[in-house]
């Protein structure tokens, strides 16, 4: 079953796009939610490479590192979403040019 | 295959988002090759499931619309594609460049969920409780932030 094989560098070469993706569009985005989103597409980058490294040395705790991941990504979109709704409450803008100051 | 699907996430809100849930079916499907079963399904279940309905009521609620340039973001696109354009051509060079013929095998990962729960309950145990008090702050905390400041401006929000 198992006769075909991928060139480990394949999967860091999607794993590095997908994180240069991110950080791209971390940087030209300016809508806080797009913003947001590029984040998690970095976290994603990084868990493939997780998992491509755990399939290559044989070792689960690769696995169970992806799983912490995810949970950390859970938690901060919960929290990042909600201070952009905090955010909007108060500014009635979602550019982050307008949103300079901590203080209204 | 994710790829392709990613360069549609550099237009607006909606569409990024779509997209994103695209690029993650795509990764759950390259997880489940690499035989990763339960990550392929936390990633469904979580990343497409709980986070993007996160996402997608969030953009709705605020009724996002698309994003207006500024001076400031033009400056950031004219500097950042190239500058990320050849940081990743380096990096794809020296990955290529350094790395051997050594493959990885598709679906002959022992990640079966009975191996990873012996794994994750009995030698991550502390971090795993430790992710569960996170959770549970990162709720509170979400509830308090989200609520309406009713208690310090008598004014009538939104």
């Amino acid at each position: 079953m198992t006769a075909s094989y991928v060139p480990l560098s394949y999967y860091l070469l999607l794993s590095g796009f997908l994180f240069a993706c991110g950080v791209t569009g971390f940087l030209i985005k300016r809508n806080i939610i797009s913003i947001f989103m590029s984040i998690e597409l970095m976290l994603n980058g990084v868990n493939l490479s997780f998992v491509a490294f755990a399939a290559h040395w044989h070792a689960l705790a690769g696995q169970i590192f992806v799983f912490f991941v995810m949970v950390v990504a859970a938690a901060e979109a919960a929290v990042g979403l909600a201070i952009i709704i905090a955010v909007f409450r108060t500014r009635e803008t979602l550019n982050v040019d307008q949103v300079n100051l901590l203080k209204l | 295959m994710g790829g392709a699907v990613n360069l549609l996430a550099q237009k607006h809100p909606i569409n990024s988002a779509l997209s994103l849930i695209a690029v993650m079916a795509a990764l759950a499907g390259e997880y489940l090759l690499l035989g990763a079963e339960f990550v392929a399904a936390v990633q469904v279940i979580v990343y497409a499931g709980a986070i993007m309905v996160l996402f997608v009521f969030v953009i709705m609620l605020l009724n996002a619309g698309e994003e207006e340039h500024t001076s400031g973001s033009r400056v950031a696109i004219l500097l950042g594609v190239p500058g990320m354009l050849t940081g990743s051509v380096l990096t794809a060079w020296v990955v290529l460049r350094h790395s051997g013929t050594e493959s990885v095998p598709i679906g002959a990962l022992p990640g079966s969920p009975r191996d990873i729960a012996q794994l994750l309950f009995h030698d991550f145990l502390l971090p795993f409780e430790v992710t569960s008090v996170l959770i549970l702050i990162a709720i509170m905390g979400a509830v308090v932030l989200a609520s309406k400041p009713e208690a310090s401006s008598g004014e009538a929000n939104r």
